[in-house]
């Protein structure tokens, strides 16, 4: 057990003009620890995961991260260079639209070796056995290794997009609803590949999800917004065995039970 | 001097060619980088040119003897009329010998002769920006620039290698130039890449529908991108020129008549033609000879 | 060696916002301890508290007053209070727990479920498969079973399952939560053998039986949790 936190944030806000995406959230995350953001569409949890990796500048507050050196850098003030190489070394970000994160017109050999070969990679024999075998873990043919994204089903293009990202063994990844539109049946599959993958990488996550379900699977910890601001976090059975809050306990039992 | 030549020489107004010549100046201070410039409509449309001409017409001086060559040969269409239009504006002398020339302007080919000190080789570029094929985003490509991020190139060359076994691009070959700026040389073979490298003469490249100049100053480092288990390697050809016999050299193809006739000539009409005043003869000339 | 678990003066109420904030206390002034060794039954009519008594106990409920001590690798940590990261560092190595119900995951094999907590403590894959396969058979699971995963066991089969996890390991403290309600006389049997050998070894157990045959096997002590009636408490 790690003892010092990987991200540390501290009363981050993001504010679009007079409008509020987030306000005053404040929290750590460890290695090993996977959190899950919930609320409803609106509720700032994407603008916070925004604001988290660096894709959105917050309007106050800090967000520093442990790099691999033993030092917290403030995310925002680390050059542009830095912030780049950290975000496909060290950092994973799963987007819900699978081809808001692949390259749609290359094959899947090359979608996952691209970072590989962006930190210097250049031996083709290697790059490829690794993308090999990140198919295999992710559950794609190696057979399809030469074909491109485009002729993949959307569960495919997904796990394809985690083991793009995995590739350089992140500490940290970030994920936007990864399993929204994927069919329940594909998204049983996927849940358990990354509850699978987080588990054995010993990933640190953060994953932004309307679904209890995937929280409850995924996460040990969980933080649920509202209206830009974070009304109720704790362990993730906590929360959803004795929530709290009226809007807690609206979200819990609105949950259909199958 | 004829009328167009003094009203205004080699077309251009002086302020755009001081404005060109800068841009020149900052590229060769940059190795590689791509400097954005101010292109101007010029008399004969994109494609043909027009990027290389306007560093010609800036560079060019009433000492200068220019060479024109299109596929490496001085007569074809579009060396013929670039030619025509400095004779025209410019009333420089013009040469189709390599040797004699001190502006070479140029589509597709570096000579055969090895350039010297002096010279200044200029290229007309139709897409500056090698990567463009997987990243469309401009403003995404000058960061990838400026931060060195060049990792997508070789995914390029990786998906030649997954498709055909060896990397399969033949021309406008990426290379990385001193070290930093990775350069599309416009599109020659890669046969000539390795003559870039370390060039006695001035490598100055025009993209005019783009609006970029970027240059290789003498002397300057160029090597072409590969894998460590799929190193760069220029084409090869099986038989030597059917006219003058000359081996390593880049070698066009001609069809000779309906019945699947054809020979291999030098691409490169100068060359080829010195080797043959210096009595080299390949198959094809030395049988028409013999039928004499 | 410290008690393994003492709990002290924990109260708890729910609050429930869809009912217009109706607040329910459910139990108050809660304090007992639990010797090493020892097994302690919550007794006492359904409804009274005793579920939620252990859910406290494994962190899954909140507390709103008093303290839940154990004793984690020689320190003492409070888990009314804990950090949720504290907390799942106390499930991993000291207290365990055996739920009514199986949570299913998906894909997951029974073996590989009963095998998972032992692996998370580091045991070796095939090591801690070698153990799940022990407690499988000594509970009965066909052994057809053990390759699938148990959405589709019957109740007694997925309990057995459940069992088997919560036993696998050697946590200090277990909380058992009517571990052998949908159990034939046979496997209840042997998971009385098995709560027997960890009070050997010095487990501290609680738990929460409704058949009286195996309260009585297992109890050293019933702990009456009408005690704890907050009506009672404010009585």
């Amino acid at each position: 057990m790690s003892t010092l936190p990987l991200l540390k944030v501290n009363d981050v806000s993001k504010f679009y003009g007079s409008r509020i995406g987030c306000r005053n959230v404040s929290f750590e995350l460890y290695a090993g620890e996977v959190l899950a953001i919930v609320g409803e569409s609106g509720s700032g949890k994407t603008t916070l995961l925004s604001c988290l990796s660096t894709r959105l500048m917050p309007t106050s507050g800090i967000v520093e991260y442990h790099m691999r050196d033993g030092q917290y850098r403030d995310l925002a003030r680390m050059g542009e260079s830095e912030r780049r190489f950290l975000m496909r070394t060290d950092w994973g970000f799963v987007h819900q639209n699978p081809a808001d994160g692949l390259r749609m017109t290359v094959s899947a050999g090359a979608n996952v070796g691209e970072r590989l070969m962006a930190v210097g990679d250049r031996h083709y024999g290697n790059i490829r056995a690794t993308a090999s075998d990140w198919l295999e873990r992710v559950e794609i043919g190696v057979d399809r290794i030469d074909d491109q994204p485009r002729a993949f089903s959307g569960g495919m293009r997904q796990r394809l997009q985690i083991a793009r990202n995995l590739v350089t063994s992140p500490r940290l990844v970030f994920m936007d609803e990864p399993t929204g539109g994927l069919d329940v049946s594909v998204q049983a599959r996927l849940l358990d590949l990354v509850r699978g993958l987080v588990h054995d990488l010993g990933l640190a996550a953060v994953i932004v999800t309307h679904d209890l379900a995937v929280a409850r699977l995924l996460s040990h910890r969980m933080m649920v917004m509202k209206d830009g601001a974070v009304i109720e976090q704790g362990l993730t059975d906590r929360v959803l065995d004795d929530p709290r809050e009226p809007y807690t306990q609206l979200l819990v039992s609105s949950i259909l039970q199958v | 001097m004829n009328d167009l030549a003094t009203y205004n020489f080699a077309y251009l107004d002086e302020q755009t060619k001081r404005m060109i010549r800068r841009a020149i100046l900052k590229a060769i201070a940059i190795p590689g980088y791509q400097v954005p410039f101010a292109s101007r409509e010029m008399p004969m449309p994109y494609g043909w040119g027009t990027g290389g001409v306007q560093v010609t017409a800036s560079i060019l001086g009433p000492e200068d003897v220019l060479k024109v060559i299109d596929q490496g040969a001085d007569d074809t269409t579009n060396a013929v009329s670039i030619r025509a239009f400095f004779q025209k504006v410019a009333n420089v002398a013009v040469t189709t010998r390599t040797k004699e020339a001190t502006i070479i302007q140029t589509r597709h080919r570096i000579p055969e002769e090895k350039l010297s000190e002096g010279q200044t080789l200029v290229y007309q570029v139709p897409i500056p920006e090698p990567l463009r094929f997987l990243e469309p985003r401009e403003t995404e490509t000058r960061k990838m620039h400026a931060l060195e991020e060049y990792g997508l190139m070789h995914v390029k060359l990786y998906e030649d290698i997954a498709r055909n076994g060896h990397i399969a691009t033949t021309y406008a070959y990426p290379v990385k130039v001193e070290g930093r700026y990775v350069m599309d040389p416009s599109p020659t073979p890669k046969f000539d890449n390795p003559k870039m490298h370390m060039s006695e003469a001035l490598q100055l490249f025009g993209a005019g529908r783009e609006k970029r100049i970027y240059a290789v100053p003498p002397y300057t480092d160029v090597v072409s991108l590969d894998f460590d288990d799929h190193p760069f390697e220029i084409q090869s050809f099986d038989k030597p020129c059917a006219l003058c016999g000359a081996e390593d050299v880049y070698l066009d193809e001609v069809i000779l008549d309906d019945k699947g006739g054809r020979m291999f000539v030098c691409s490169d009409t100068d060359h080829c033609e010195d080797r043959r005043a210096c009595g080299h003869a390949g198959h094809m000339l030395a049988r028409k000879e013999a039928a004499e | 060696m410290a008690t393994p678990l003492v709990v002290s003066e924990v109260a708890k109420s729910f609050t429930m916002h869809l009912r217009d904030g109706v607040r329910r206390p459910v139990v108050a002034n809660v304090s007992f301890s639990v010797k090493a060794g020892e097994c302690v039954v919550l007794g006492g009519p359904s409804g009274v508290g005793k579920s939620s008594i252990l859910k406290m106990l494994y962190g899954n409920y909140g507390v709103d007053e008093g303290q839940i001590l154990m004793d984690h690798d020689g320190k003492l940590v409070n888990l009314a209070t804990a950090e949720p990261r504290t907390v799942l560092e106390v499930r991993r190595t000291t207290l365990g727990y055996v739920s009514q119900f199986l949570r299913v995951v998906p894909r997951v094999s029974a073996l590989d479920i009963v095998a998972e907590p032992l692996q998370a403590r580091g045991t070796p894959i095939e090591e801690a498969r070698a153990h799940a396969a022990e407690l499988l058979s000594k509970l009965n699971l066909p052994r057809e079973l053990w390759s699938l995963p148990p959405a589709t066991f019957s109740g007694g089969e997925q309990q057995r399952v459940n069992i088997a996890r919560g036993f696998i390991t050697d946590h200090r403290i277990l909380l058992l939560d009517e571990p052998t309600a949908s159990l034939d006389a046979k496997n209840r049997a042997v998971v009385v053998e098995l709560i027997a050998e960890k009070k050997a070894k010095g487990t501290a157990l609680i738990g929460i039986f409704h058949d009286e045959e195996v309260r009585d096997a297992v109890a050293d002590r019933i702990l009456d949790v009408s005690a704890f009636s907050p009506r009672k408490a404010a009585a």
